[in-house]
């Protein structure tokens, strides 16, 4: 009876599904399937290969203070970062006091009350303090942008596919709309062309215009191409800032769980094979008849 | 209950004779995973996969419990805390990344769990309410899988939430009623995130509660095996401790490894970067696509696409949860006496195919609804039906299967097993010194 109904119940399910199906394959046959714009003209991320990559892999700290450096004059005027503090930096190699200039010079002031009025008011950051939003709300940063909205950096790089290679690309990425373009996926006023982008327009002017738009401490070339690394690094970092407490501690872990791995199993071989040995000893090496001819020795006098 | 050559429970020093005495509880470890429950000897290494469940739910209750110290279940906040415990608190982004992937880890050894028990028949009698129990806590699993993604209120958990309770929408007449009712209003907001962390902290207690019936249950006839043939006597058998405690240290040793791998070196291998960005109920995500764990399921529901009788979208819903509650009915079903597929040559070829079947129906699932891929799911989900509703009713009655061995331990005698026991250890004593 179970099968019956089972049988019936099965049989109407593949009808419909199969009636899905024939419609699907008809509308498949007779209406070819367009290829999307986006499908045609979208790229994906540029191989890049970055410090922190594989699993023994590290921020490199100056490439990150370039970074900081990189986001502080170019991506800050419009981009918040607000799950990253100052005292944050002190990870990537700027002492405490250096920290504090930092966070005290900060060219936007920190949201606060005015202590005497009670009013809204600003103040100094401090180490203590996470990045100000450069923007009062929303509403102000798209009325400053056009009406799209920067989004905020903390987690860009998780929160995109393959995320340092793809800012990298996106930040490089920017050319002119190729010539078969169709005209209604071409940038409309105030969009950009950039093929790295999900829909291929978008609102963010090129921000790297050139080599030498930074002029780096260290010495290193501020290429564009240099300077788009660094940033992506940086943003690698404030996304993902124990990366290297999690590579370290893989490791160990991973060590040990080999080591114990091999132990468990030696200790499943031994329990299992010592019940195996015990079955083979018969006759002479079974311990019952070494017990007795131990016993019938002694009983001999003979001495072992 | 148990065999009755299974060794009595018998303390070892007079503290645990004080306590036993008292509180029978040393008594019913031993006779539940210790030397006092004999098992067939012949188990392979899926039977390790039960044991890793259970591990598995461990690992989750522990990272679960610290976790929920730092989070807040409270609109944006839900989403600052969980960065929060991924940044300042120390360790915070070990017990996130272990309990993201532990949940896949879960999933992905309750599955072959599961395989092992449809490839073995271990859902034919007298097993029939392990195996169901053990489907009830695959319920389980899922509703707390589902409401712990939605906690860390990112894009894909806002809009997964939004999808999944929308299928409640599809019920004809109380749908609405009933989506709003699970919601706590007309879209996942603060009420919605409320009480999915409240139900999120109480169902991992739930499961091990139906853990417990579920072992119980599965120690009236004691575990089976794959020959599929019961324990006749006690040479059948060899005690669960110490053979397969340490058979299972070595596979959670393995276990390990592999989670550790995973949670160190690709955390996110399996996560979606959508949920890094902060919930917003303006903007729809490009592809909204559940965790890989639901994926066959979202490929049968995304399958009908065409209203017969009934609406596209509620044939969707029936079948996706018709997909799991079928799985209920397999042990009157499938009517073959022979249990296990070693011995159903036919049985085996469409079983593999079923495990095929649900690989594609599982990429499909994790692919956007647009052609072929449409297509495709709706072939699989043809099979998937077919294969439990239409082939195994068939199929059970008219196979031709191969001679079952006469007991385990002449299966185990003619080497048909490598890794058993050998057969002959009656008596078995701690070894004697060489």
């Amino acid at each position: 009876m179970v099968r019956l109904i089972a049988f019936l119940v099965g049989l109407g399910f593949v009808v419909v599904a199969g009636w899905s199906l024939g419609n699907g394959v008809v509308a498949y046959a007779t209406q070819p399937q367009e290829e999307s714009v986006e499908h045609r003209f979208h790229l994906s991320p540029k191989h890049v290969d970055f410090s922190f990559n594989g699993p023994f892999g590290k921020y490199d700290r100056q490439q990150l203070q370039r970074g900081f450096q990189v986001f502080k004059e170019v991506c800050a005027s419009c981009h918040s970062l607000s799950l990253v503090a100052f005292r944050n930096l002190e990870e990537i190699g700027y002492n405490e006091a250096e920290v504090k200039a930092i966070s005290n010079q900060w060219q936007i002031e920190v949201p606060s009350v005015d202590p005497k009025t009670g009013e809204a008011s600003t103040r100094k950051g401090t180490p203590a303090d996470h990045f100000p939003s450069p923007y009062l709300n929303e509403v102000a940063a798209r009325a400053a942008n056009n009406n799209a909205l920067p989004p905020d950096l903390s987690l860009i790089t998780k929160a995109r596919h393959d995320g340092p290679a793809y800012v990298y690309s996106l930040l490089t990425g920017y050319r002119n709309p190729p010539a078969d373009l169709p005209a209604d996926s071409r940038p409309g006023e105030g969009l950009h062309y950039n093929p790295y982008f999900a829909n291929l327009n978008i609102a963010m002017p090129p921000p790297l215009t050139g080599d030498g738009q930074v002029t780096y401490a260290d010495g290193t070339k501020p290429t564009q191409d240099q300077v788009a690394k660094d940033i992506s690094a940086f943003l690698a970092w404030t996304a993902e800032p124990r990366l290297e407490n999690r590579h370290r501690a893989g490791l160990a872990v991973v060590l040990f769980l080999l080591f114990a791995t091999v132990l468990s199993y030696l200790a499943y071989q031994n329990v299992w094979h010592t019940a195996k040995r015990k079955v083979r000893h018969t006759g002479p090496l079974d311990p019952e008849n070494m017990a007795k001819r131990d016993a019938a020795n002694r009983e001999a006098g003979v001495n072992l | 209950m148990s065999f009755p050559w299974a060794e009595p429970y018998q303390p070892k020093n007079g503290l645990t004779r004080w306590f036993d005495e008292r509180l029978p509880l040393p008594r019913l470890v031993y006779g539940a995973i210790g030397g006092g429950y004999p098992v067939p000897r012949n188990l392979n290494y899926f039977w390790n996969f039960g044991v890793l469940a259970g591990l598995a739910l461990t690992v989750q209750i522990v990272t679960g419990i610290i976790l929920a110290m730092h989070y807040v279940p409270y609109g944006d906040a839900a989403f600052l805390s969980v960065e929060r415990i991924m940044r300042d608190v120390p360790q915070g982004w070990l017990l996130r990344y272990a309990h993201a992937n532990g949940a896949s880890f879960f999933f992905m050894v309750t599955y072959i769990h599961i395989f092992r028990g449809l490839y073995y028949g271990s859902y034919k009698a007298p097993r029939e309410l392990v195996w169901m129990l053990g489907l009830v806590i695959l319920l389980l699993m899922m509703a707390t899988a589902f409401m712990g993604y939605v906690l860390p209120w990112g894009q894909m958990s806002f809009w997964g939430a939004k999808v999944i309770t929308g299928l409640f929408g599809a019920i004809p007449f109380v749908g609405e009623p009933v989506q709003q009712w699970l919601l706590g209003g007309f879209a996942p907001d603060q009420p919605t995130l409320n009480r999915f962390f409240s139900l999120h902290y109480l169902l991992p207690f739930v499961i091990a509660g139906v853990i417990v019936l579920h072992i119980w249950a599965l120690h009236i006839p004691g575990s089976s095996n794959p020959t599929g043939v019961e324990v006749k006597s006690a040479q059948d058998t060899i005690p669960f401790h110490p053979f397969y405690t340490a058979k299972d240290g070595f596979g959670v040793g393995v276990f390990m490894l592999l989670f550790a791998l995973l949670t160190f070196y690709a955390p996110n291998y399996l996560g979606h970067a959508d949920n890094y960005i902060p919930a917003n109920p303006l903007s729809t995500p490009a592809h909204i696509v559940p965790e890989w764990y639901f994926w066959p399921f979202y490929a049968i529901l995304r399958a009908f696409t065409v209203d017969f009788i009934l609406p596209a979208k509620l044939w969707g819903v029936i079948a996706m949860f018709a997909a799991i509650l079928l799985l209920f009915f397999l042990p009157w079903i499938d009517r073959s006496p022979v249990r296990s597929g070693n011995y159903r040559p036919r049985f085996r070829q469409f079983f593999w195919i079923l495990i095929l079947d649900l690989l594609v129906l599982g990429y499909v699932g994790g692919q956007p609804a647009e052609e072929p891929f449409v297509m495709i799911s709706q072939l699989a989900t043809i099979y998937y039906f077919a294969h439990f509703l239409i082939i195994l009713p068939i199929l059970s009655a008219v196979e031709r299967t191969l001679p079952l061995p006469n007991s385990i331990s002449e299966s185990v005698l003619h080497g048909e097993d490598k890794e058993a026991a050998p057969a002959d250890l009656s008596g078995l004593r701690p070894a004697a010194a060489e």
